[in-house]
């Protein structure tokens, strides 16, 4: 879509540019930080002023995968020679290590319990919003607020009866739970930015499978689905979005089996004195699937809604 | 190659009647074109058969089966819609074959090469069939859509305003194609249009709808010899007939308040005179547009005539049409 007759001049082209370059650079300034915090030694991350140049090292990360004890500098000497490059990372601090952290686990957690939600918001949003858009649902405009609204209150209203309801039903510090939980947050959402999508693709697409030999479930299939896919795709996108930096019901609902990486990685800094490179890479890996995602369903993203095979 | 029956189907979208009690049959192997303006009923009429809407009463019927409680794959039918329809996520060749590799058809894949092949052939799209169906134009697309119906062989073809925007020239090529892919399959088509040439040319009869109501059900010939009414007298015959006031001339029936005159039911040379105000020469006929007493007339004259504006013609009623004030046909 354009709202100019005239191509923008190369002086407007310039600027939007400068903008856009200036607008990245600030969104991505505390990106960068992060990373770069993940490959400091702890004296280097708590320099002052900030240090742009240091020595790198993997210490964050090796502690981030670590639990670790501080033995005694003789201790340390009678021991065998480090045999892995991780072992001597610790050793040079003093340390041994003692096990592996839960890190790992809670990652896991998260992904479970992020893409679980997804899924399961993406295939209940999608046939919700199908029936909102084409079928007569009675009050559907009723309805449709009543979804949303239950968007509009914060979490922490309603956090202990959620609390004593998850306590009762056995669902708390569970993968179902949690996967329960985000998709009835996410799914008003999802309900209301798929049935965007979905009213904007003719009904005629659908009466024309009808008429071809398809029934109204293979329809959906076969041609509203594929073009819905970009609508989809971006919704999809949000919801995981949400559900894998989701802090407060976390908190609140895991402390074990289930507990996600954004409650876990605040635990890091009081395991061995302020370890902010360990949080960094904590952060930096927590950071990845998402992005990776993103990447993956970008053509999509980009892709413009389909039109022009129906007269209008 | 079925019959189809409506009897007495009516159907409402809100208030608005969209279709009246109408009842006609669709002989088995006609083809059949059903005229009018917008809103007279005749795209309502295609959906009920096609069973994408339901009637609010009466019946349907292909090939003498009740079809009420029959959904559109279930009847076997083939539409062609007036917004092409076409799938976007798919080529023109995928769209071809989507019906073909319908759950109900299931055809054999060589089977499908073929028929999509000729199909394609026919509606000369075979270069395009690896395009994108929305990298075509306009009349590609319509083009596409119809092949989507003619791949296969169902009991009735519906189409909706199929030749609409095609260029003059491919529009006079599938008119014979169509007539004669009719013809040959023997198949039953229900035809819309408010093309008057597509419905002489190509029906077998023509069913005149006027909001909702079918005011004539019968043979082209028959309804351009016997309209019922005005408006029916209106749909077809270029250019339209001419209504005036029926004492203009002498010898009208006592009920009569309208007189009908088609070109070749004006004598030229007697009668009364009229002004000539405007003469188009449209090649192969010449168009006189007159007046009679601040009347205007439009009729047809010989192709080379030294007719100029000015001059005076003199012209009389031969075998006119007479209507009553409702517009209905005295006989």
């Amino acid at each position: 879509m354009s709202f100019s007759v005239t191509d923008p001049t190369p002086r407007t082209k310039w600027f939007a540019g400068l903008a856009v370059a200036l607008y990245a650079l600030i969104t991505l300034m505390p990106l960068l930080w992060i990373i770069a915090t993940g490959f400091k030694s702890p004296a280097d991350s708590i320099a002052y002023p900030p240090k742009m140049v240091f020595q790198p090292t993997l210490e964050g990360y090796v502690n981030l995968f670590t639990t670790r004890t501080r033995i005694k500098e003789a201790d340390l000497a009678n021991l065998p020679p480090a045999d892995t490059w991780y072992d001597r990372i610790v050793r040079e601090q003093g340390q041994i290590i003692a096990g592996p952290s839960r890190y790992g686990e809670r990652f896991m957690n998260s992904v479970i319990i992020g893409f679980g939600s997804t899924a399961l918001c993406m295939i209940l949003g999608t046939a919700a919003a199908y029936a909102f858009s084409r079928f007569r649902v009675p009050l559907k405009d009723d309805l449709l607020f009543f979804i949303l609204s239950t968007r509009m209150m914060p979490p922490i209203a309603v956090a202990i009866p959620i609390f004593l309801m998850f306590r009762n039903l056995g669902l708390n510090d569970t993968h179902i739970g949690m996967i329960l939980l985000y998709t009835a947050v996410n799914l008003s959402l999802s309900v209301w930015l798929l049935k965007g999508f979905i009213d904007e693709i003719p009904v005629e697409y659908e009466e024309a499978a009808l008429i071809d030999g398809y029934t109204r479930f293979q329809a959906f299939c076969k041609v509203v689905l594929p073009q819905a896919a970009t609508g989809i795709a971006s919704t999809a996108i949000f919801c995981l979005i949400f559900a894998w930096n989701e802090y407060a019901f976390a908190v609140l609902l895991t402390s074990g089996t289930a507990q996600t990486a954004p409650p876990f990685i605040p635990t890091i800094i009081g395991v061995g004195g302020k370890d902010w490179p360990a949080v960094a890479a904590g952060a930096t890996i927590f950071l990845v699937p998402v992005m990776v995602f993103t990447i993956l369903l970008r053509k999509h993203l980009l892709r413009g809604i389909t039109f022009g095979a129906v007269r209008k | 190659m079925a019959e189809v029956k409506l009897e007495q189907v009516g159907k409402s979208f809100g208030a608005t009647r969209a279709l009246d009690s109408v009842t006609m049959t669709v002989p088995d192997g006609s083809f059949v074109v059903l005229l009018g303006p917008t809103g007279a009923g005749k795209t309502t009429t295609l959906r009920l058969i096609a069973g994408l809407d339901l009637p609010d009463a009466g019946r349907i019927s292909i090939a003498a089966q009740d079809v009420a409680g029959l959904s559109p794959a279930q009847r076997d039918v083939a539409m062609v819609f007036q917004q092409y329809s076409l799938y976007p996520h798919l080529s023109v060749r995928q769209n071809l074959e989507f019906p073909l590799k319908s759950p109900i058809l299931r055809t054999p894949p060589a089977e499908i090469a073929r028929k999509v092949g000729e199909v394609a052939e026919i509606l000369q799209i075979t270069h395009k069939l690896d395009n994108k169906a929305t990298a075509l134009s306009g009349g590609e697309m319509q083009r596409v859509s119809i092949g989507r119906a003619l791949v296969r062989n169902p009991a009735v073809y519906l189409m909706d305003e199929p030749l609409s925007s095609l260029d003059a020239k491919l529009r006079a090529d599938l008119r014979v194609e169509l007539k004669s892919i009719q013809a040959n399959s023997g198949a039953t088509l229900l035809y819309v249009t408010h093309d008057q040439i597509e419905a002489m040319t190509m029906a077998t009869h023509v069913g005149v709808l006027d909001q909702g109501r079918l005011v004539q059900f019968g043979t082209p010939r028959d309804l351009y010899e016997n309209p019922v009414s005005v408006y029916a007298a209106s749909r077809l015959g270029q250019p339209r007939i001419n209504i005036l006031p029926a004492a203009l001339f002498g010898g009208a029936p006592d009920r009569a308040a309208q007189i009908g005159l088609r070109p070749e039911q004006i004598r030229q040379g007697e009668g009364e005179n009229s002004l000539v105000e405007r003469v188009e020469r449209l090649g192969d006929q010449t168009r006189l547009h007159l007046n009679l007493r601040d009347h205007p007339i439009v009729t047809v004259t010989n192709a080379h005539t030294d007719l100029r504006p000015g001059d005076i013609v003199k012209i009389r009623p031969q075998n006119p049409f007479y209507f009553d004030a409702t517009g209905a046909r005295i006989p």
